[in-house]
């Protein structure tokens, strides 16, 4: 795999490389009228007959090769994951600068020189945006907001003290004499200083995305590296400014206005985005007919954040965040489920793949001769400074801090603050920015940045993982999502706010409540459609989530007993969701908003890439279980097809599916069909696909050992099936479930579920199944029974209904059928 | 006057703490003195004896003489006619407190069943439960200082157990659970919603949440830091 992408990579490559060299050779030396003869696009070229086909390279060269770029980064991204022993010491980031490194290589000996190179311009406009947009849309607001005085001092005095500290120290050593004589002068110091100031988002964000540090940990680093773009503009422009009026002419007048002008970009650039995140809103309270190309607004508009900030020359980057945040709280809410989706996933596309282009390219630029000036002295102190000061400034800091703070920031914790602190491309980019002209020393400043990035980004990177697990960081904490837990949580908050307006105190938790309190009146009220508006509740969508992930688990489970089962008992599947539609519309208004629109079998492939979007979720947080990714994987790859998926006829503008009567009736012909067969080979006696079986034991067996209340639950386990069973197989007609025999299908084949949705479900054949082998069901299943709306029930046959009676009496009848079993232990007290 | 040697090293830094909190608060003309009885605390001691019991009650909840001296203040304020004692209609008369959707079960809590009127001890007492938890805690002869974490899971715990029978039932989940989410479901959610969340928390199958079951339930939150104000620190 590994080497097939290698090759693949080298054709491309030299596909890449090959023309471009020559066509940058024609364009340097060859005139204009020669290209145009050349046969190139709509040119005047004389033409003495008709062309069948013409080489038109370069009427698509630029394009083209942006698109070729593209692939390559993203191959080296392929080739790179492919090798996961890899990736496991080393992160992705520093690869992909060694990626670009032979990249640039392999260009440097075709060219022997340096053709492609990061531009400020490609990197500030183009790549940069997105990434930022992402990671301020997908930002933990909760975590960030309470930590946003700690972050506001790191981003803002940290930055300045790097900027000053690390411009001073070196202009001193030159004064000193450690690096021979070089035409520095104090500004350019500070210049370079300022440039060097800022922690980068996007390397940060790359590295501590793999060590999963505590959340704490990682909204300050992460959250001072996207804050203090703004400082860095500031600082970059007022030192350019200086340098170019000369050290004479700065005066304190100057000096303030450079004061005022950081709060203004700062500020402003944070104000402008918020604006623009409250029209993103505002517009999608109205794009309901619309809905193709709803997900796209957020792309455009946070664009024009983006630019509009860099027009007025405020904090481009601070803008695009905080249109990010915006958007996060109030457009959601107006956006249907689906469109949220896709700007996620098109938000991680666009981000994931400009943050591969970054780093291959910084590698690439390095390898060119024209722009490296070596000077020991010069980059030793740089790069010992940078590192000592970020550690200085970080104590000094973390120290003012935890004197206020609830709870204080750990000494390790700062040290991997401090360590955290990597530069990147947007020192690079600011470096290249530079002018010679007014700066003689441009390229040894960039390449002291760019030895800079290598160091923070490579060797910082392959050692923090290390450095964490020695260290033994506070690392992120597996919590799973429960009702009771989030209920605990809002009742704390009530709590805390509560005890300080008795005890008389305006605290964090009383501002909060404040701003919620008028968040809920007004923004809401203008921002957030009326229809969703009260459904926004916290609590709600948790126990939206949690029923949605029953069902999942619901469907897992069936299938995991073999999919030929599951597949023969999909009249289960349609019962629930025509159960759902009739009973459930007027109780859970939010749910059938998401669901009515499609049937069954859509609904259950729109399932997967939600839940594997969660997923990739949780993997930033550090939270991805194997056992979840198993089981998705399973469904993705078991799940019954409907064949009327898309038949439909081709629309821009229209995704919906099949809503015709035909479905419904093919879908009970089919179910029909395979019932019979299976009934068929269930009377042939067929043996049932016993390896899918143990495959699951072998599945649930770890799962089991880790569980705290081992005894409690095997034990349980015979009791809760049995339990679950008379609730839903009521059906008279079935005289003891013991009758049941893997491979048998159902019983009574000529029952219809699907034309009858009143009527109640049969016993899942895998469940008997799993009675009668005693698999243990894994812990969450126990833990978290599938829970769902009452009228559910008869769904979900772990659970235990306290208030159906006739469920009730159902146990009791069978609880006699049991006997020959043996007696369900009782579970252990407590 | 011997507990003061003990609480002494603890109000030195604590002073700092107040000087923050007094630039915070809001009735800052009061809280000055508050700070000048931090610092001057080992010569005057003329603002101590307006806090009756004012060393026991530093003895057994921890709180600096500096931060009782400001509790003090505050029961002060809300005993509006000055009998003493605070009845549930103090705690209501708090403005801030009308919007709090368990504001009833927060002033439950400082009346104890069978007791009307709360004094300062009692009132105190509870709002220990919001100190942070000190790790190096070393008090030997108090068994459970009420920050412990049990101490706040206790707390929590009876906001919700109204009858005192060391188990949340269903209905007193819901009871909670409506006034949280107030307009926003319909009973027929909250009813489904109050049993999942008992069914998470359940491990013995009773229908009903005991205290161990809510602590296991919540081991993986953060409780220490969710039930502590920075005020009381």
């Amino acid at each position: 795999m590994a080497a097939a992408s290698a090759l693949l990579l080298c054709t491309l490559l030299m596909v890449s490389g090959g023309p471009s060299l020559a066509n940058v050779a024609t364009t340097t030396t060859v005139s204009p009228a020669e290209v145009s003869g050349n046969g190139t696009g709509h040119g005047a070229a004389q033409i003495t007959e008709l062309p069948i086909v013409t080489w038109k390279w370069h009427h698509v060269e630029a394009p083209y090769l942006v698109a070729l770029w593209v692939l390559v980064c993203w191959l080296c991204k392929l080739l790179i994951e492919a090798n996961h022993h890899v990736t496991e010491y080393i992160p992705e980031s520093a690869l992909l600068i060694c990626c670009g490194f032979i990249l640039g290589g392999m260009i440097w000996g075709a060219d022997k020189q340096q053709t492609f190179k990061l531009a400020p311009r490609t990197f500030f406009f183009f790549l940069l945006p997105q990434i930022i947009l992402d990671a301020g849309y997908s930002m933990p607001n909760k975590m960030f907001f309470t930590n946003l005085g700690g972050i506001l001092i790191h981003a803002i005095i940290g930055t300045c003290w790097n900027a000053a500290s690390v411009g001073l120290s070196l202009w001193g050593c030159n004064k000193g004499g450690a690096m021979g004589d070089t035409e520095i002068g104090l500004l350019q110091y500070l210049l370079f200083g300022s440039l060097l100031a800022a922690v980068d988002p996007v390397a940060v964000l790359a590295v501590f995305e793999q060590v999963h540090v505590n959340e704490v940990l990682f909204i300050m680093v992460f959250g001072e590296s996207l804050l203090n773009d703004g400082v860095t503009v500031v600082l970059f422009n007022v030192f350019d400014a200086f340098v170019t009026l000369g050290g004479a002419k700065v005066t304190a007048a100057e000096i303030v206005k450079g004061i005022i002008s950081f709060f203004v970009v700062a500020f402003g650039g944070s104000l402008l985005g918020f604006v623009f995140g409250l029209l993103i809103s505002l517009l999608s309270r109205c794009t309901k007919n619309i809905q193709i190309i709803e997900p796209g607004f957020i792309f455009v508009v946070g664009y024009l954040a983006y630019l509009t900030a860099e027009m007025l020359s405020l904090s481009s980057i601070l803008s695009i965040t905080f249109c990010g945040i915006c958007c996060q709280r109030y457009m959601n809410s107006n956006l249907n489920e689906e469109s949220v989706k896709t700007i996620k996933y098109a938000m991680k596309v666009f981000a994931n793949g400009s943050e591969t282009m970054i780093f291959v390219f910084l590698g690439i630029s390095a390898i060119d001769t024209t722009i490296w000036v070596w000077n020991t002295g010069f980059i030793l102190l740089t790069l010992l400074f940078i590192l000592i000061y970020r550690f200085m400034g970080v104590f000094f800091l973390t120290w003012f801090m935890n004197r206020t703070r609830l709870v204080p920031i750990s000494l390790i914790d700062q040290v991997i603050m401090s360590y955290g602190g990597l530069r990147g491309a947007v020192a690079y980019g600011l470096a290249v920015l530079l002018d010679e002209a007014k700066i003689k020393e441009k390229n040894l400043m960039l390449s002291t940045t760019l030895i800079v990035v290598y160091f923070t980004v490579i060797l910082q990177g392959i050692t923090m993982k290390p450095l964490v697990k020695w260290l033994k960081v506070k690392t992120a904490a597996q919590s799973e999502l429960t009702l009771i837990a989030k209920l605990q949580n809002r009742a704390f908050e009530h709590t805390l706010v509560a005890i300080e307006d008795i005890s008389g105190q305006i605290g964090h938790n009383y501002m909060r409540d404040k701003w919620f309190k008028f968040e809920e009146k007004y923004m809401t009220w203008f921002l957030v459609k009326a229809s969703v508006r009260k459904n926004q509740d916290r609590l709600n969508n948790v126990f939206h989530q949690l029923n949605l992930k029953d069902a999942m688990s619901y469907v897992d489970k069936g299938e995991r007993r073999g999919s030929l089962e599951f597949i023969r008992n999909e009249g289960a599947f349609i019962d629930f969701k025509k159960k759902f539609d009739e009973e459930m519309s007027e109780v859970m208004p939010d749910i059938m908003a998401n669901m009515s629109d499609d049937r069954a079998p859509p609904r259950r492939r729109d399932t997967v890439p939600s839940v594997s979007l969660e997923l990739h979720e949780q993997n930033l947080r550090g939270n991805r279980t194997a056992e979840d990714f198993n089981s998705h994987h399973l469904l993705q790859q078991h799940l019954y097809k409907s064949r009327n998926q898309h038949r439909h006829r081709y629309s821009r503008s229209h995704f919906d599916i099949n809503k015709d009567e035909d479905e419904v009736l093919e879908i009970f012909q089919r179910t029909m069909k395979s019932r019979l067969e299976s009934f068929k080979s269930g009377k042939m006696g067929v043996a049932p696909p016993k390896t899918i079986t143990k495959h699951s034991k072998k599945d649930q067996q770890p799962k089991m050992l880790n569980g705290k209340n081992k005894s409690y639950l095997s034990g349980d386990e015979d009791f809760e099936f049995s339990e679950g069973d008379s609730a839903s197989g009521y059906d008279p007609s079935v005289p003891s479930r013991l009758n049941y025999r893997p491979g048998a299908g159902i019983e009574n084949p000529a029952f219809m579920p699907d034309m009858d949705p009143s009527s109640a479900l049969h016993v899942p054949p895998w469940l008997a199944d799993m009675e009668l082998d005693s698999v243990a069901p894994s812990q969450r299943a126990q833990v978290q029974l599938p829970w769902t709306p009452r009228n559910l029930r008869h769904l979900s046959p772990f659970q235990t209904s306290t208030r159906s009676s006739d469920s009730f009496q159902l146990t009791d009848e069978h609880q006699g059928d049991q006997d020959d079993l043996p007696p369900p232990p009782t579970p252990p007290p407590h | 006057m011997s507990s003061v040697g003990c609480s002494e090293p603890k109000v030195q830094p604590l002073c700092s703490n107040c000087s923050f909190d007094v630039a915070a608060g809001h009735l800052q003309g009061e809280r000055q003195s508050a700070v000048c009885f931090c610092r001057n605390m080992g010569s005057s001691s003329s603002d101590m004896k307006t806090v009756p019991n004012s060393q026991e009650l530093m003895e057994e909840t921890g709180f600096s003489a500096a931060h009782l001296f400001r509790l003090y203040e505050r029961f002060e304020f809300l005993d509006k006619d000055n009998k003493g004692h605070l009845r549930p209609e103090d705690f209501e008369a708090v403005q801030e407190l009308s919007t709090n959707p368990i504001r009833d079960r927060i002033i439950g809590s400082f009346f104890p069943p069978g007791q009307e009127t709360a004094d300062f001890p009692t009132f105190v007492r509870i709002l220990a439960h919001f100190r942070p938890t000190e790790k190096s805690r070393t008090r030997g002869d108090q068994p459970e200082p009420a920050n412990s974490s049990t101490g706040k899971l206790k707390f929590a715990f009876q906001l919700y157990d109204q009858d005192r029978d060391g188990k949340i039932s269903k209905d007193e989940l819901l009871q909670v659970l409506r006034a949280m989410l107030e307009m926003q479901v319909t009973e027929e959610q909250l009813q489904s919603m109050a049993e999942r969340a008992i069914q998470e928390a359940d491990l013995d199958k009773d229908k009903a949440i005991s205290f161990e079951e809510f602590r296991k339930t919540l081991e993986k939150v953060d409780t220490d830091q969710k039930m502590s104000s920075r005020f009381m620190k």
